[in-house]
């Protein structure tokens, strides 16, 4: 690892103004960073402690909406009481993702922030060619060994995986990214790599998270996240769905429906296709299967990743299904 | 984190408002820190660069080496210790990074006169180990993942512990001693 210089912010108008210096990079819970400095990837000037900034982990939440502090746990908002009744899928995204201890160290700020687990952007030594690391360079991962890779938002530029959990509920249940100056939709805040896979994120130089929020609702009420993966816990997901349920007072008709997918997409995916094709209609397994489907539309797969094109409508359908049937 | 003199360069905290582009802060360069680090119940005062991670401030600079390198990646969990009591990641946590927070490694747990604690007892007792490379790292996530209410059940204990890998596979030796160790703490 490359050294850096290390400075501690004390608030967040600190963090902001050192995180305008050129090289500097944020450091948070560490979880992404370190681990990407010693592979290579991160080469920091300068490391930004953000760690010590008091009061930036509050939790506040009520049935009307979540706003979570950009320095708060994985696991403080997993295990949450409010949370885990208000935004089940939020509390059931994040115990699912990475083990106990990177959840005690990686903040929600972050989670956001996160890189792709692409192994050949994250192996610089044995793979130079990689558009998001040296924008131009080519794509190792096509024409490589992609059972990993994205079917979905791809480019040929790039079809890495965007590899969270967290974020994926926050895109079904419309959460916003408090920046300071400008707030904007964690799904805006995400980019898909067209022919700029180096731009992962709609932040600039000084910009910090410090907060985000989810607005309450019947769906986020009632809401799983279904993560299926190659072995049965820390792991990344082989395709994940978070799934919000609103039914008429019949108790079988679908008034409000939201489904975003992760691991299979270069960043979180919002099924509106799905949505609208449930809306108004019975909860039935015919209907919810068909309309499942509809999530892959466009799908580009690259040989050893085409499993997930069959893959992730199940994972949908069976998350609508098994959400229906908790009262 | 004491200010240091480096090549004629002064690195300081960050100046209360904030401001470093204007004016009398150049952008630093890496330099060494000075840190005090709270350890088992002692300061150590150590000088590192910045990029020495906690892992190996323990190991190598004080002397720890309870505390293990496995992948030195995340995904191991050998490296485990707590962090003002959570288990955290040696080796993704930089040094600098929990000055003032309280650090507890293997070495802290058992009692002064040597008394083990209930966790260590029970891996002995269940024979939860083989090689023992990764037992410490396993030891002081089970007395977290108990502490967070998380063992429960067996199914439970697996899915808290399942961030510690055991290569050797002693698993449902491990998940013993977690259960064993659970309910003698909450008697």
């Amino acid at each position: 690892m490359r050294d850096f210089s290390y400075l501690r912010a004390d608030s967040v108008e600190a963090a902001r103004n050192a995180a305008a210096l050129p090289g500097a990079m944020l450091l948070a819970g560490g979880t992404t960073l370190v681990d990407l400095a010693k592979c290579g990837v991160a080469e920091p000037a300068t490391v930004i402690d953000i760690s010590h900034i008091a009061g930036l982990d509050a939790i506040d939440v009520g049935p009307d909406r979540a706003v979570i502090g950009a320095l708060a746990k994985m696991s403080h908002v997993a295990d949450h009481p409010q949370v885990k009744s208000h935004f089940p899928a939020v509390s059931e995204a994040l115990w699912q993702a990475a083990s106990a201890q990177l959840r005690n160290m990686a903040t929600i700020g972050g989670n956001l922030m996160q890189r792709t687990r692409c192994p050949y952007f994250r192996d610089p030594q044995n793979f130079p060619a990689c558009n998001k690391r040296a924008p131009g360079s080519g794509c190792s991962a096509i024409g490589g060994v992609t059972r990993g890779h994205a079917v979905l938002g791809t480019s040929e530029a790039c079809i890495a995986t965007y590899p969270g959990d967290l974020a994926i509920a926050l895109v079904a249940f419309e959460a916003e990214v408090d920046l300071g100056e400008r707030k904007l939709k964690v799904e805006d805040f995400f980019l898909a790599p067209g022919a700029t896979a180096e731009q992962e994120h709609d932040i600039r130089p000084g910009e910090v998270i410090t907060a985000i929020e989810i607005p309450g609702s019947a769906a986020a009420r009632r809401s799983t996240y279904l993560k299926v993966r190659d072995r049965q816990s820390y792991e990344f997901a082989a395709a994940s769905a978070a799934v919000g349920l609103e039914l008429e007072g019949d108790g079988r008709t679908i008034r409000d429906i939201r489904v975003a997918l992760g691991g299979v997409a270069t960043k979180p995916w919002r099924a509106r296709a799905v949505e609208e094709a449930l809306k108004g209609k019975p909860l039935d397994e015919a209907t919810v299967r068909k309309a499942s489907e509809l999530a892959m539309a466009g799908a580009v797969d690259h040989g050893a990743n085409h499993y997930k094109i069959a893959l992730a409508p199940r994972v949908i359908a069976r998350a609508i299904l098994e959400l229906g049937e908790t009262a | 984190m004491t200010s240091q003199t480096h090549a004629g360069q002064t690195i300081i905290d960050p100046p209360e408002d904030g401001h470093f582009r204007n004016g009398s802060t150049n952008q630093p360069s890496p330099t060494t820190l000075s840190l005090h680090l709270t350890i088992n119940g002692e300061t150590h005062a150590l000088d590192v660069e910045p990029r020495v991670t906690l892992l190996d401030a323990l190991r190598e600079r004080l002397h720890l080496t309870g505390t293990k390198k496995g992948c030195d990646q995340g995904q191991c969990g050998a490296c485990t210790v707590h962090v003002d009591g959570e288990r955290v990641l040696a080796c993704l946590t930089l040094a600098a990074q929990v000055e003032g927070r309280s650090i507890t490694t293997i070495e802290g747990l058992a009692d002064e006169d040597g008394t083990l604690h209930a966790v260590q007892a029970a891996f002995l007792e269940q024979d939860a180990f083989q090689c023992g490379y990764c037992t410490p790292g396993q030891i002081m996530s089970a007395v977290a993942c108990i502490r967070e209410g998380h063992a429960g059940s067996d199914e439970e204990i697996r899915e808290y512990m399942a961030g510690n890998l055991c290569r050797c596979g002693a698993y449902p030796h491990i998940v013993a001693a977690v259960r064993q160790a659970a309910r003698e703490l909450r008697s």
